[in-house]
């Protein structure tokens, strides 16, 4: 929901409000050409060598014929399906450790320490133990994923279970719902756009280890790809990999975001004008 | 004796790791018993190993923390301030913000070579945007009330800025810098596990590589507690510095 469409349902200021949304995503237009443009003139003009920063276009190059190889499909494909899967199941195993925390005092004894100690740390220091354990292959870094995705779910579903409103839990109690159905059909709906919330924390940071697991194991991947590329002092490839990368985080943290408000289409805050 | 019972699971979770090592349910070069990993630990600090780079990575942390805050918060209350300033920097934001900053690495490494420079770069760029976010949105949300009554007793633009904006800034810059605290460990960390001489991650590295995993899990174990620590010493900090509003609940 943009702002010129609630503009739009008020009824007043209609036209100049969808002008002035119009006009600022020219301008935001108009700035990431001008990024890129500034990019590929420094890159050309000499002051800095190829080496340092090859240009836009020499990159550009680099990604279509990664593309037409088929190398750039199976790097995304390898990348996205780790963090993906570490994403997932540290969005599953949060949401119901989190339920379990705050519907169960012994839980929440055993597992509240464990998540307050846990989540300041920098979890990715543990790589190489989990690389021990596990091995090079996709179940360390899939892992590795996990054990850092996880603590922002887990915060944000207890955080979201405890701000739902009491009066909804005794309507629901009155009514006759059981434990389960008061659990999925009103604190779970009603605790949503929180745990979309660490959802959305979640997402990059599984996208970051999934990386970073793959630059220090190499092979294939985006990460891997990028080591072997900056092994080879080759140059192109190093900033192949960081366009990649970005479109790939930029893609799924805006799908993230269109996601939410398909969710939550019937909340309060799909009503109020986006912040961004 | 409440904070005793509290953390009673920690205790119970070293006592565990402990236990299994020591009746060799896992071999024992996967998981050491805790007691020898802080022997290990404390023989890396007698000879100096763990000091010396633990002290190059905090140098690096600090530094590309320090340079963040100070350009990514003022940045932040710019883009809040003026409008063009805003109109030109928010679509960067928005695009370098959900990139992954770990794929920096290759590229600092490229530009700096693998000393101190190109991890203060790597955490300095990592760190900026979320505190230019917080001091964005903090700046932004002053309280408008504030802003005229401070411009009706004539405060001129610069003092407004720094009398008015920048403390009702101060409470989401704080918490992006929070987040930055984080990220810095996070990028410092990995930075160093893959590309260095120096630093923990490369101890780690190396101390696994050689097969020394007492070692290793003490350096490990080192690493994640000063990233805990350093959170709850900022949160602390936090606190006290915001102790003149009113009630933060």
């Amino acid at each position: 929901m943009t702002a010129s469409d609630i503009a739009l349902r008020n009824g007043t200021g209609a036209v100049s409000a969808m002008l002035n949304a119009l006009a600022w995503s020219a301008m935001h237009l108009v700035v990431i050409v001008s990024v890129l443009v500034a990019w590929e003139v420094f890159a050309r003009s000499g002051a800095v060598t190829p080496f340092m920063l090859p240009a836009l276009s020499a990159v550009l190059e680099r990604i279509w014929s990664d593309a037409l190889s088929g190398e750039l499909a199976i790097n995304v494909g390898l990348t996205l399906y780790r963090a993906l899967t570490g994403f997932l199941i540290a969005a599953a195993g949060g949401i119901v450790l989190g339920m379990a925390m705050s519907r169960s005092i012994g839980v929440n004894w055993l597992f509240d320490p464990i998540i307050s100690v846990g989540f300041p740390m920098p979890k990715i220091a543990f790589l190489p133990v989990v690389i021990l354990w596990l091995g090079f292959y996709d179940l360390s870094k899939i892992s590795m994923v996990v054990l850092d995705a996880i603590f922002p779910v887990v915060t944000a579903t207890i955080a979201g279970i405890r701000g739902v409103e009491r009066e909804l839990i005794w309507s629901a109690r009155n009514m006759g719902a059981n434990d389960r159905e008061l659990l999925w059909q009103i604190i779970f709906p009603a605790a949503l756009p929180q745990i979309m919330t660490g959802l959305q924390v979640a997402l990059p940071i599984a996208l970051i280890v999934a990386v970073v697991a793959e630059m220090m194991m190499g092979g294939y991947g985006l990460g891997g790809a990028m080591m072997t590329a900056s092994r080879f002092a080759d140059s192109r490839g190093v900033f192949a990999g960081i366009v990649e990368i970005a479109v790939v985080g930029y893609s799924l943290v805006k799908g993230m975001a269109l996601l939410r408000r398909r969710l939550l289409l019937w909340h309060q805050e799909a009503l109020e004008p986006s912040t961004a | 004796m409440k904070t005793a019972v509290r953390y009673l699971p920690l205790i119970l979770l070293a006592i565990g790791w402990e236990a299994v090592a020591r009746f060799e349910l896992v071999s024992s070069a996967a998981l050491p018993p805790l007691s020898s990993v802080i022997a290990a630990w404390l023989d890396l600090m007698k000879s100096g190993e763990l000091v010396i780079n633990g002290a190059s990575s905090l140098y690096r942390a600090a530094a590309g923390l320090g340079l963040s805050i100070a350009v990514g918060a003022t940045l932040g209350i710019f883009m809040a301030w003026w409008r063009p300033v805003n109109a030109l920097l928010s679509p960067i934001v928005e695009v370098f913000y959900p990139m992954p900053k770990s794929a920096l690495i290759p590229v600092t490494v490229l530009w700096l070579g693998f000393g101190d420079g190109s991890k203060i770069l790597l955490i300095f760029l990592g760190c900026m945007l979320p505190i230019t976010i917080g001091a964005f949105n903090g700046a932004r949300s002053s309280d408008q009330v504030l802003v005229w009554s401070a411009r009706s007793m004539g405060a001129n633009r610069m003092r407004m800025l720094w009398d008015v904006v920048l403390p009702s800034a101060m409470p989401e810059l704080l918490n992006g810098i929070r987040t930055a605290l984080a990220l810095s460990f996070i990028l410092l960390v990995s930075s160093e596990l893959i590309v260095a001489r120096q630093g923990f991650g490369y101890l780690i590295g190396f101390l696994g590589a050689n097969g020394s995993y007492e070692p290793m899990f003490a350096v490990v174990l080192t690493v994640a507690f000063l990233g805990f620590a350093a959170d709850r010493g900022y949160q602390a900090f936090v606190r006290r510095a915001l102790l003149w509003r009113e009630q933060t609940t």
